[in-house]
């Protein structure tokens, strides 16, 4: 098997230690549901100019959360995580471009 | 697609029983092969070539004279579309394709690729989507809103055949072809190197389609969508190019180069790869700067993404949007200037033999290059203000895309026939072709830098006499059919060459004394590609066996090819299975596609036909349970993968 | 199971992560012309008038926790728990059900107050992009149920464990691209006609 400098993927049999246990999974749904929660109340509870900042943080961090665990980027080979930040930051890019060029931010 | 082992209850569903290997044309059809899917690719692409091309002819006719009528206005915009579509979407992207398919898995030294059966079904919806788009011709009209279909110009308003929905739907077709291909590829490079062929041991080639299958993989999706959203638009009433509720044209057109621009360096890297294969092989030379090579194929891979509303100067962005890509635009001349400079520099001091293939590769480089510095003219938004929607533009788009990527798939035709084929293209006919090609290229392209200065528009029907376009445009209608002539010498030297070589033995597995992992076969390539996978230790591995350097530091020969070429006879080598739902998937796209258009139970046979064939796909074994099962041959399947450098 | 590639990855595992990187592009340019579009409403209702946030807020809620299902169905294969493993899958699927029905319960209620495919361009923009996620939601769900099958079938052993997590990414992926427009569609505040 390739001896890779990043982490790769055990073999099944094996007790993984760096795999979170269910109970771990729980817990990490537990905080998105908080998360979530907290999301929601911005509905209820006006906090004025720091609305959208502050739900683009909860957003980033929810993805980032279900990304890392989850889909167990974090415990992976670093080659999955290229691939899928480079869509996002491709992505990004190309779209904050797009949208600047139509005057979003400022006419939006 | 998991590989289940495979046991008795594990049939594949109905009692079709796998296919089997062979000749015939129940072989070709079925085939997981990557070497056969590349000539399938090949054939295909030089048969809708050749269609572009008669619709090249049709414009060419029609703009002979002022006043024209060869070609009414509405019959001349659905040939200047089709022949658009045509070239770049079922002519040049297949041809690259048959490359990549052929040669990658040789230059990595593999088996095949990661995935057969994905890749059959590759090829085989792209013919589905390229024969969808051709049957508008019969069924009420070609599309007619230029290869670009801008909006609102493509909507039912002002395009009210079916041709447009026909582009749409053909070019999700075709789209679906190239990602799933470009998947396909991505892991086949990044995980089935031979041992030892860390990824700047990579053959150039290789590289740059690796490129370009990552431009695919992020850019086809962008298309995907603005088809959608024009698709619905005309189907559904969707309301994203309604301008009276406050729609933005733009949206197409933004979407469309998002994608757009990255597809030219997605047609432009393979033919790049080609001749970096080609000049040091004719030149006895190593590429000049390898590694330069790759980065700057990386650097315009990325920087290809930031110019995209350059086609877009006069659309009304506004200065600042203009100014910026207008800067980002000149950036991206310096990678391909360090790829030209290398080239030449690849050929400074080297044996040069100006075969047909050389011949070729040396055309890329003086026709891209004229191309390109038209190209930098464009990047000044002021001058291309002036310059653009006239034929100045058609001139520098034809000069690199004829000029770059056809004369390169021409010296790579030229170039592996022999591996491929088992038999040389004739070397004589081969240099005329060149010759008359080069020619009737540079008549019938030269012209239209002049004719766009002097104001002539382009994507018009005709032109009216007095404007001083007449002389010109004569001379391209008579260049245009000195191109189709030096394509016919092309195809006569095919047939010729092929009768000759009838009855004779192969030629010799390395006719040109090449430098990469595919000429290590003989030709043509056994089906099992190599009999032993080799063992990779430098960068031009091939070459590095046959030639060393003795104490004086000169190059001296270490052995022949022959000694060094496998002789193909290994037997027992393990083999993916063919089999037949890659093509039956693909038959299901273009009944889904005719139901939409025409009569919505169409669509049903089409879904069933697409999702039946999927789960037979997914539920039969990777290999034929019954199917020849060779014990795994000896030592190469035993290698342990040497850890890479990834 | 080891795998003999360059890299050591497994080819499906890599091509899923390929394909998701692609799939960036695509949602990306979904959500875009919706921004641009979101106050086109023209004479129909505007996002404002017509949003539901505590509804939406419930259905994005179960479709976060079908994550963490996914991720259970996954873990029990794992450790060989065939039938923690179905019932995992099976509520993943449910939940991803769910979901779906709130979507239909809102596009059915959104067209009875005025809020059409054809509306204007915001609608069409709105409906295209959820709509995209739903369809991709439903994809996963037929998948999840084809997997179920297999397990009944006794064809999901824990030596298929790569099946099940290949589909889980794609299915987190979903979730991920909710958690996106959730935020960015519903909760970002939307101007009113």
């Amino acid at each position: 098997m390739s001896t890779s400098e990043t982490t790769t993927e055990d073999h099944e049999d094996h007790e993984d230690h760096e795999h979170p246990s269910d109970q771990k999974y729980m817990q990490i749904a537990l905080l998105l549901a908080v998360i979530t929660a907290a999301e929601v109340a911005t509905y209820f509870v006006h906090i004025g100019a720091a609305l959208i900042p502050t739900l683009m943080v909860m957003m980033v961090v929810k993805f980032f959360i279900v990304a890392a665990w989850f889909m167990h980027l974090r415990f992976d080979s670093k080659m999955f995580t290229r691939f899928f930040v480079a869509g996002i930051v491709l992505a990004i890019s190309v779209y904050f471009i797009f949208l600047t060029v139509f005057e979003f931010w400022t006419k939006g | 697609m998991s590989e289940e082992t495979t046991t008795e209850e594990q049939r594949p569903l109905g009692v079709y029983t796998r296919p089997k290997g062979g000749n015939g044309w129940r072989d070709w059809v079925t085939t997981v092969d990557h070497k056969k899917i590349g000539i399938l690719y090949g054939a295909a692409a030089l048969f809708f070539f050749i269609i572009g091309g008669i619709e090249a002819l049709l414009i060419r006719l029609q703009l002979a004279t002022p006043n024209g009528t060869v070609l009414g206005a509405d019959m001349y915009n659905q040939v200047f579309t089709m022949h658009g579509v045509t070239m770049i979407f079922l002519a040049a992207m297949p041809l690259a394709a048959a490359f990549a398919n052929y040669l990658i898995p040789l230059q990595i030294g593999a088996r095949d690729v990661a995935f057969p059966r994905l890749n059959a079904m590759s090829f085989w919806v792209f013919l589905a989507g390229g024969i969808f788009i051709n049957l508008s011709w019969l069924l009420g009209g070609a599309p007619d809103g230029g290869w670009f279909g801008y909006a609102p110009n493509s909507g039912v308003v002002f395009s009210p055949s079916v041709g447009m929905d026909f582009y749409a739907i053909g070019l999700q077709i075709t789209g679906i072809a190239s990602l799933v291909s470009a998947i396909n590829l991505t892991v086949t490079i990044l995980n089935m190197r031979a041992p030892g062929m860390t990824l700047f041991k990579m053959p150039v080639l290789t590289w740059m389609l690796f490129v370009v299958q990552l431009l695919l993989v992020f850019a086809m999706p962008v298309i995907a969508v603005a088809l959608f959203l024009l698709m619905f638009s005309r189907q559904f009433g969707a309301n994203f190019f309604n301008t009276e509720m406050g729609a933005d044209p733009l949206l197409w057109q933004h979407l469309f180069w998002i994608f757009g621009h990255p597809e030219v360096y997605i047609l432009i890297l393979p033919s790049f790869g080609i001749i970096s294969e080609v000049i040091p092989t004719f030149s006895r030379k190593p590429i000049f700067g390898y590694d330069f090579m790759v980065f700057s194929g990386i650097a315009i891979g990325f920087m290809g993404w930031g110019v995209w509303a350059h086609h877009m100067f006069a659309s009304g962005i506004g200065p600042l949007s203009v100014a910026a890509f207008s800067l980002s635009t000149m950036f991206i001349a310096v990678p391909t200037g360090v790829k030209i400079l290398n080239w030449i520099a690849t050929m400074w001091g080297g044996r040069i033999k100006f075969s047909a293939p050389m011949l070729f590769s040396v055309g890329v480089i003086s026709m891209f290059t004229i191309g390109g510095l038209s190209g930098v003219t464009h990047a000044l938004s002021p001058a291309d203000t002036q310059q653009t929607d006239t034929y100045y533009i058609v001139a520098h788009f034809h000069y690199v895309i004829f000029g770059g990527i056809i004369f390169g798939l021409f010296a790579g035709l030229y170039f592996w026939w022999p591996k491929v084929f088992g038999h040389m293209l004739d070397e004589k006919m081969g240099k005329i072709n060149f010759w008359v090609m080069l020619v009737g290229f540079n008549m019938t392209f030269g012209p239209m830098h002049v004719l766009g200065l002097q104001g002539m528009s382009r994507r018009i029907d005709t032109y009216s006499p007095g404007f001083g376009f007449e002389a010109w445009n004569m001379v391209a209608t008579i260049g245009s059919f000195i191109i189709a002539l030096s394509v016919l010498i092309f195809l006569i030297n095919v047939v010729v060459s092929v009768k000759r070589a009838k009855g004779q033995p192969p030629c010799p597995p390395d006719p040109w004394d090449a430098r990469s992992l595919e000429w290590m076969t003989p030709n043509p390539t056994p089906e099992h590609n190599f009999d032993e996978i080799p063992t990779v230790e430098s960068l031009d591995e091939f070459w590095h066996r046959k030639w060393g350097t003795n104490e004086e530091g000169q190059i001296v020969r270490v052995a022949t090819a022959e000694e060094v070429c496998q002789d193909g006879t290994a037997t027992g080598v393990h083999l993916p299975s063919p089999s037949y739902w890659p093509l039956v998937f693909a038959i299901g796209l273009p009944l889904i596609g005719l139901g939409l258009i025409f009569n919505l139970w169409l669509t049903l046979p089409g879904g069933i036909l697409v999702v039946a064939s999927l789960y037979a796909w997914i539920f039969e074994p990777v290999d034929d349970p019954d199917g020849p099962h060779g014990e795994h041959h000896s030592n190469e399947e035993e290698v342990s993968q040497e850890a890479s450098d990834v | 199971m080891s795998e003999e590639t360059t890299t050591g990855l497994s080819h499906n595992k890599l091509a899923m992560w390929v394909f998701l990187g692609s799939e960036c592009l695509l949602f990306g340019a979904l959500i875009s012309t919706y921004l641009l579009y979101r106050n086109k409403f023209y004479d129909g209702p505007a996002p404002g008038d017509i949003f539901d946030i505590p509804f939406t807020s419930v259905s994005s809620f179960v479709l976060l926790m079908s994550s963490l299902t996914m991720v259970l169905a996954l873990s029990a294969l794992q450790k060989g728990d065939i039938r923690n493993n179905r019932l995992w899958l099976l509520t993943t699927a449910l939940l991803g059900a769910v979901f779906i029905g709130g979507q239909v319960y809102e596009f059915t209620t959104f067209i009875r107050e005025g809020l059409g495919y054809t509306t204007s361009p915001f609608s069409s923009a709105f409906f295209t992009l959820t709509g995209f996620h739903g369809v991709h939601v439903s994809l996963g769900i037929v998948m999840l149920m084809s997997l179920l099958i297999s397990s009944y079938r006794g064809k999901l052993t824990k030596k298929n464990t790569e099946t099940v997590e290949i589909i889980g990414l794609y299915w987190h992926f979903v979730d991920v691209v909710w958690i996106i427009i959730f935020t960015v569609i519903y909760l970002v505040p939307n101007p009113t006609s």
